[in-house]
């Protein structure tokens, strides 16, 4: 058994109440957001020169040419400004409604920062349980002495899933701006805000719809972990002819079947929904992939954690070297995912689909690109070698370099979106992030000190304890011990 | 002092063989080479032999593919004869970069796969209407064989340690 650390528990909550104190800071800084700001940081924007959210200066001659071809419909070379028009649903170019449009964006971004930072909480905590449950149905020999690892951090579902729920209800109730459809007038034929495009769809996002579904993808997702965690326990001193472990078996394969389905619709609900007019066939997968990698990063942190502990007899630098091998086969993945869809649109280049991109590439260069060198070169240059992968401080750095780069993925599915190129990561993204990760490491650790560290039931748990890849020596055995 | 005769001891179990290299090892006798009909794991380690580079050389020749593939796509589509394709912008290679990335990908693998596959063959001497080496027929069967040259008169006393071993037959050869 596993005695939560004081140290550790200090440092969770810690970082929770800075966390909540930062998240209180910034949602009363937006609240108080009025026109008048918005109007300011047009006029800052046509003064420094836009296309670059971080204002570099640029000509102002460049401004009012760009002013000139404002009405161009097409693309690549325009500006970040005449994105924001193209982007937004009411598409008029008077001042007093692009002041309105900047001010949503600015009061959106507490509300963003704390969405990327609970969707990626939340989609690393639901991954896990996805790759545990897989674990059990494939009857995987290797993972078994990290299983209750796994299943410790999936302990960070519930209260994350609550506070989804709360943001599901507050976006429906109109206390945000994240997610366009819902704003009043949308789907009226006689409203201005009318958006004969987004009524199109109106038969899948509709308000009422929309919260039955998210309710119905979470209550789902936690009924497994409440199902097999228990039934987990049970497994240890179950000794029934591993009847237990049979039924903890079916509810995983019935709990993958109904992962795969509402992990594709939740990834079009909570973040393709936040641009109702654009669409992406492989963006399920695409979810998938980055939520799975940094998934399997986090189990591998805990896992160094723990061992480091000496909380997990029976762990070798092979169970670190398997994971990091996901690790690594899966950034790979993700990245034939990322570029698929990328390329796919570059080339066809046809219009209600590069607007995505577009507004991607030239308000967010730098992080866009910037992830793909963090989630693909740099993992397949460090994690390549065999030996590296098998040294836990190696695996380390090259997670912590992962993690930043798929939130930053995650930051740039979002933000675009919803605050456009009024984005900075300052105060509401930083504690955002230190609720969530206090969040995880509480309810991880909390979880992990409740039940034995080793499934000791588990029929696997003799062949996972002596794992053994042929070309990695053991730091922690002698010659003899592999023949 | 080069041996002019060898050892063949036979073994019919790769358990048995392992051991038997370990206790051969043991002794400090060189073993000259070991055939078998399958791989048996652990058995490059028991001999203490050097891992194989193998993968080092496949990750160069993959630079070499993406390298060649790069300079290929700069100089076909952007250099000698940049077309407008459907619009496609070709002023630049970074700008029609990619349309280039499947080729780029392909020929990575291409060169990494190939020549690695070819270093291998030349490494291990394999090729085409090559003399089989195989000192028994039965070692691609059934049959383990360990290769001990002679060395010094100590025929005896290898003879007498590798029938501890389990051998289940064991000749003095001279060396084809």
């Amino acid at each position: 058994m596993y005695q939560f650390s004081g140290k550790l528990k200090t440092f969770s909550l810690a970082l929770i109440i800075f966390g909540v104190i930062g998240i209180a800071f910034s949602f009363y800084n937006g609240s108080q957001k009025t026109l008048e700001d918005a109007k300011h940081v047009i006029e800052a924007s046509s003064s420094e020169g836009h296309g670059s959210s971080h204002g570099e200066a640029e000509k102002a001659a460049h401004v009012t040419e760009v002013k000139k071809v404002d009405n161009i419909v097409s693309g690549v070379h325009d500006s970040g400004k005449n994105v924001d028009k193209t982007m937004s649903g009411h598409g008029a170019h008077d001042d007093d409604s692009h002041a309105e449009h900047v001010l949503h964006q600015l009061q959106n971004r507490p509300w963003s920062a704390f969405y990327v930072a609970l969707f990626f909480s939340l989609g690393i905590t639901l991954l896990v349980l996805a790759f545990y449950a897989i674990q059990r149905v494939a009857q995987v020999g290797w993972s078994v002495v990290i299983l209750r690892v796994m299943e410790a951090i999936t302990g960070n579902l519930l209260p994350v899933s609550i506070l989804m729920v709360l943001v599901v209800i507050a976006s429906v109730m109109h206390l945000n701006h994240l997610f366009p459809w819902m704003a009043e007038g949308t789907f009226d034929t006689t409203s201005e805000n009318y958006d004969p495009i987004v009524d199109g769809k109106s038969w899948w996002i509709n308000s009422t719809r929309f919260v039955i579904r998210s309710i119905v993808y979470l209550l789902i997702w936690n009924a497994y972990r409440f199902f097999i965690r228990k039934g987990s326990i049970k497994e240890d001193t179950a000794n029934d002819g591993n009847k237990t472990y049979k039924k903890n078996y079916n509810a995983s394969v019935i709990f993958l079947f109904l992962f795969m389905i509402t992990e594709t619709t939740m990834s079009w609900d909570w973040i393709m929904g936040l641009d109702p007019h654009w669409f992406s066939t492989l963006f399920g997968w695409y979810v998938l992939s980055t939520l799975l990698v940094s998934a399997l990063t986090v189990i591998a942190f805990f896992t160094i954690y723990f061992r480091s502990k000496d909380l997990l007899p029976g762990i070798n630098d092979s169970h670190i070297h398997d994971l990091a091998k996901f690790m690594f086969g899966f950034s790979i993945f993700w990245t034939y995912l990322w570029f698929s869809q990328f390329m796919l649109i570059w080339y066809a280049d046809i219009p209600e689909e590069t607007t995505y991109f577009v507004a991607r590439f030239t308000e967010y260069k730098l992080p866009f690109l910037g992830m793909v060198v963090m989630n693909f070169v740099f993992p397949i240059l460090l994690l390549l070698n065999s030996d590296y992968k098998s040294k836990p401080w190696f695996v380390f750095i090259g997670g912590v370099v992962i993690l930043a780069g798929h939130y930053m993925d995650v930051f740039i599915m979002i933000m675009p979106s919803t605050v456009g190129a009024n984005w900075y990561f300052g105060i509401p993204e930083i504690s955002s992030l230190c609720f969530f990760i206090g969040l995880m490491i509480y309810t991880t650790l909390r979880s992990f000190s409740k039940a034995n560290t080793i499934p000791k039931g588990n029929p696997f748990l003799k062949e996972s304890e002596h794992f053994h890849y042929y070309n990695i020596e053991h730091s922690d055995e002698g010659s003899t011990d592999h023949h | 002092m080069e041996a002019s005769k060898v050892i063949h001891a036979f073994y019919t179990d790769d358990e048995v063989l392992l051991d038997a290299v370990k206790a051969v090892k043991a002794e400090h006798h060189h073993i000259e080479e070991v055939f078998c009909p399958f791989p048996v794991h652990g058995l490059d380690k028991a001999m203490g032999l050097a891992p194989t580079r193998l993968a080092i050389t496949a990750f160069f020749y993959g630079l070499t593919g993406l390298a060649f593939s790069i300079w290929m796509t700069n100089y076909i589509m952007i250099e000698d004869w940049p077309q407008d394709i459907g619009g496609k912008p070709s002023f630049s290679w970074m700008e029609n970069m990619p349309a280039f990335v499947p080729i780029m990908f392909e020929l990575t693998v291409f060169f990494a796969a190939h020549l690695m596959v070819i270093t291998f063959y030349m490494r291990s001497r394999i090729w085409p209407f090559k003399d089989a080496e195989n000192p028994d027929p039965r070692t691609t069967d059934d049959h383990f064989l360990m290769e001990i040259p002679v060395h010094n008169n100590n025929e005896e006393a290898l003879t007498s340690l590798l029938a501890r071993t389990g051998a289940v037959e064991i000749n003095v050869v001279d060396k084809h």
